[in-house]
Parts: C-alpha cells; structure tokens; sequence
C-alpha cells in the first residue's frame, strides 16, 4: 500500500478505536475531556528539575491504557512522527545548562540533562493523554462536549470540519498520486515539475469534495448542534471520575509521592 | 407542490447552466429528469436545494427558496448525491443514518427504528454496523440511499441512484422508489429505470427544457433522444 493510503486508513482506524466498548469508552465526553485537559495542566505545570515528581504521573496514561483496552504500541505507532519532534525539543538543555544538580552513584548529572528528560517526559504524557482521549471518544462526541460547555458554535463545527477536512484532503493526495504513479511508472514520487498543477488540483478538488460533504450535512438537519452526537446523560460514576481523578492528579502535583512512599519505605 | 418560475442559474457570468426554466410538479408525482453529460441535471438539484443561489423564483410548498426558508425547505427534501462518497460522513453506515432523524428531533429509540427499517427496505442490514470506509462503492450507494430514506422527506431528490449498482440491487431501488408514494425527481442515464419508476419526463439540453411530457412519449421519440446523446430504453429498441 502507498504511505499516503496508509495514513488515511490510520486516520480513519481512530474512529474504530473511538467505537470499541469499554468503561473508559462509555465514560461521558465531558468528563474524558475535563480530566484531560487538567492533566496536561498539571503535568506541564511541573518544575523543570521535578523529575522525581513527574514520574507518577504516568500512572494516568498507563491506567487508561489499561482499561481502555487501546494498545500502547498502537499509540506510539500512531504517534511515531510526532513523539521525536516533542522529544527533539529539549535536546539542547545539556548544552546550556551544565551546572551539576545531582550525583548518581558519583556521577554526576547536569541540570539540563534533567530538565531534558523532565521535558521530554512531558511531551510523551501530553501526547499520550490527548491520543487516549481521541481514541476513545468520537470527533462528534467531543463536539457535542464542546457545545454543551458552551463553546461557539461556529469554533466547534469548524473544528469538526477541519478533521473531517484533512481525511478528504489525505483520500484525495492518495487518489492523485496513485492516478499519476500509473501514468509516471518508474518515476519517484511527483516530478517537481508538476507539483504546481498537482497542488492547486488537489485544493480544488479536496475542497469541492469537503464542500459536498458540509452540504450532505446541513441538508440532513445540521445546524451547529451536536445533539446527535450526545450519549446518555452524565451519571454518578462520571461526575465520581470528574472529582476523583483530577483531586489525585492535583494531589500528585502538590506532593512529591515518589519521594513520600520512598521515605516511608526506608523508615524516615 | 414544487413551482420552477423562470429560473437561471450559471457558475460564472454570462455562462448559464440554467436557462428560464418553467414547470409545476404537483405532489406525488414522480419526474424523470434525463440529459446529456453537462446537461445540468446535478446543478438543477442544487439550485432547488438552494445550494446554489439562482434567479427566478422556485417554490416549494408555501415555501419560497432563499436563505430564510432554508431550513423548512430542507427538512421536506431528501437528496441522494451523486457522489456517495461525499453523502457519508460518520464513521459507521448506521451512524449516518441516524444522523438526520436525530438532528430532526427523533429520540435515540425512534431514530434506531427509522434507520432498522430503511435497512430492512434496502435488504442490507448486514451492513449496519460497517465502517463507511470499508465498504464498496455500490454498498456504499444504497446506504446513502439508507439515509435519506430514513429522514422519511416529503420529496425524494435522487442524482443517479442506480449507478454503481450491480442488477440486482438496481432491481431493489427501483422496486423501492415505485413503492414510495412521495414526489420524486430522479436524473439518471439508465432509461429503462425512469421508464419503471416515473410517469413524467424533463429533458433538459444545455440548461434548457427540451421536452417534458409522459415518460412513454418521450422515452420513445428515437429522433428526440438521439438529438440529445441519449438512446432508446433497452427494452423499446426491440432487440
Ligand atoms: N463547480 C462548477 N463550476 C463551474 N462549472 C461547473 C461546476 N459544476 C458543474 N459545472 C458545469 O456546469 C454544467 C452542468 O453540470 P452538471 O454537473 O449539472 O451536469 P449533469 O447534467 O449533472 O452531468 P452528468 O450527467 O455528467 O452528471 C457542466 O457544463 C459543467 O461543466
Ligand atoms: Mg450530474
């Protein structure tokens, strides 16, 4: 298969993950959306030499993972293109910052090594936790969540079509290049002397096509509502993980827990 | 009823694609509307949707067609695209079809019957809970079908249903659209199919109303509709 179909069936497979069942799957929109968004507050809240704290903080991802049922190696094969950009990001701290902020078994390590791995470290949890969040709650539910927390409705459908947008651009890149790999055999990719022409056909036509879509959309009663898209109602057990879950996170936040249970275990 | 009063429309200026078009479709019948590649078959159902903007004036109903009726004027059109491709945009094929009942009002209960029986109608049940991107084309046509039967329209507006269909569920839609007692408009290359499932013929020709009158009669003027890139239903070329 070419790269380009197979990003778009990638693209598509999250909307199967999103239809698995499980008790994270069934938990309302709201309640995915609210814990997320305040554990990624939290985790790029930590100070930059925080190592030690921030290591708990995988519990959230790797719980999730867990009861989601969405494997972990599907997460970082989707998100291999990202993840070295998000690491990539503090590569440059050893450099900077040289000053010694701990030993090792007397080694010592520079505090831009640490505020490295505390940065690289932050950027893998985020991602993770944005990518659990989209694999296990549909494009539409997520609307649906967006606008009953009041958010225009205007940003949230532009939102909806900007996803919807990308996979008809992705379908069609795909549909090009093959039309154009049957009548260029032979030849690597597309000719720079065509990229010109392929590029405006492909706006043209990708926009004509999602254009289509939006318009398949409001003639079937779209109108910036997303009350299809709303499961049930929020129960006990949403509003219990809405409260629980960010109170432990905060509480991981404010409380060095690594260091807590490690004091505990030596006696002091 | 539907009302066409000297209607033009053109993508660009000074280049009509449709031409002081004029006629009355009174509820319950159903037209076929037939003509050449470019005719202006699609862009007729467009502008009556009013995804087009047009002049002259189109009514449906009481209804005039213009940006403040939009929404009563849609909720009594059903369109089937021409492209299925752009009619389905959920992850699943029962998703899209519950779409339009649940944006219409239908509780989650009412829209999962519309969208059991508009499957059941179709014969492919077996595809409801299929991911749109995983299916054929042809099964992909007759779940868009699927979609607009379940939001039950007053008007059923079809743009080439049966293309991309292999006979036998050629035969299914065919069966289903006579079986619907709604107004229709159906465009379609396949004059054996408007011949079964439309009393009433629009031929159009470079935007304009080249005929219109009983399907027998204009389904079987060779002269007409070889004049217009067309040929005679199968089943009257005698062979
Ligand atoms: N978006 C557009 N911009 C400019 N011109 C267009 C556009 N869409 C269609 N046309 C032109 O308008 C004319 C009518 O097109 P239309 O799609 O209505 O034809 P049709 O009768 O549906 O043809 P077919 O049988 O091939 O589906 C054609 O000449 C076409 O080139
Ligand atoms: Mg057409």
């Amino acid at each position: 298969m070419d790269k380009i179909e197979q990003a778009v069936l990638e693209l598509r497979e999250m909307d199967e993950l999103a239809a698995m069942r499980s008790p994270i799957h069934s938990l309302h929109p709201l309640t995915k959306l609210f814990t997320t968004i305040v554990y990624i507050f939290l985790t790029v809240s930590f100070y930059k030499y925080d190592l030690s704290g921030l290591i708990i903080m995988v519990l959230y991802p790797v719980l999730l993972f867990s009861i989601s049922g969405v494997s972990v190696k599907t997460c970082f094969y989707k998100l291999r293109i990202v993840l070295p950009l998000v690491c990539a990001v503090g590569l440059f701290n050893p450099l900077f910052d040289r000053a010694p902020l701990l030993s090792l078994g007397g080694l010592a390590v520079s505090g831009g090594v640490v505020s490295m791995i505390t940065l690289m470290l932050k950027g893998i949890f985020c991602l993770m936790a944005s990518f659990l969040l989209v694999a296990t709650t549909t494009i539409d539910a997520i609307c649906a969540a967006l606008r009953k927390v009041h958010v225009p409705a205007m940003i949230v459908t532009l939102l909806l079509l900007t996803y919807r947008y990308i996979t008809v651009l992705m379908d069609e890149v795909a549909v090009m290049t093959t039309a154009y790999k049957l009548r260029a055999p032979g030849q690597k990719g597309v000719h720079y002397k065509a990229w010109g022409s392929f590029l405006g056909q492909l706006l043209l036509r990708s926009m004509d096509r999602a254009e289509e879509l939006y318009a398949s959309m409001l003639l079937r009663g779209f109108r910036g509502e997303f009350h299809y898209a709303e499961g049930k109602r929020a129960d006990a057990r949403d509003y219990v993980t809405a409260l629980l879950v960010p109170a432990v996170l905060l509480f991981f936040r404010c409380y060095n827990v690594a260091m807590l249970f490690g004091g505990i275990a030596m006696g002091v | 009823m539907i009302c066409f009063e000297h209607v033009s429309f053109g993508y660009e200026k000074g280049k009509p694609v449709l031409e002081d078009l004029n006629f009355i479709l009174q509820d319950g019948e159903s037209v076929g509307l037939i003509g050449a590649n470019g005719a202006g078959k699609s862009t007729f159902m467009k502008v009556l949707l009013g995804l087009l903007p047009h002049e002259g004036t189109i009514l449906v109903d009481e209804y005039e067609v213009n940006t403040k009726n939009l929404k009563e004027i849609r909720r009594k059109l059903g369109f089937v695209l021409q492209n299925s491709d752009n009619q389905m945009f959920m992850p699943t094929v029962y998703e899209d079809i519950a779409f339009a009942p649940l944006n219409y009002g239908m509780t989650k209960q009412e829209a999962e019957e519309a969208a059991d029986t508009a499957l059941e109608k179709l014969g492919i049940t077996a595809l409801k809970h299929r991911h749109n991107h995983k299916i054929s084309g042809g099964e992909k046509r007759m779940a868009a079908i699927a979609t607009v039967l379940a939001m039950n329209p007053d008007v059923l507006l079809m743009d080439e249903p049966t293309s991309a269909l292999d006979p036998y569920n050629r035969r299914i839609i065919i069966n289903t659209i006579s079986s619907l007692e709604k107004t229709k408009i159906i465009t379609s290359h396949d004059l054996d199919m408007i011949m079964d499932t439309c009393q009433r013929v629009i031929l159009l020709s470079k935007g304009k109303i080249a005929a219109d009158g009983p399907a027998r009669d204009i389904l079987s003027n060779r002269e007409l509709l070889e004049a217009n890139r067309m040929e005679l239903p199968l089943r009257l070329q005698g062979i």
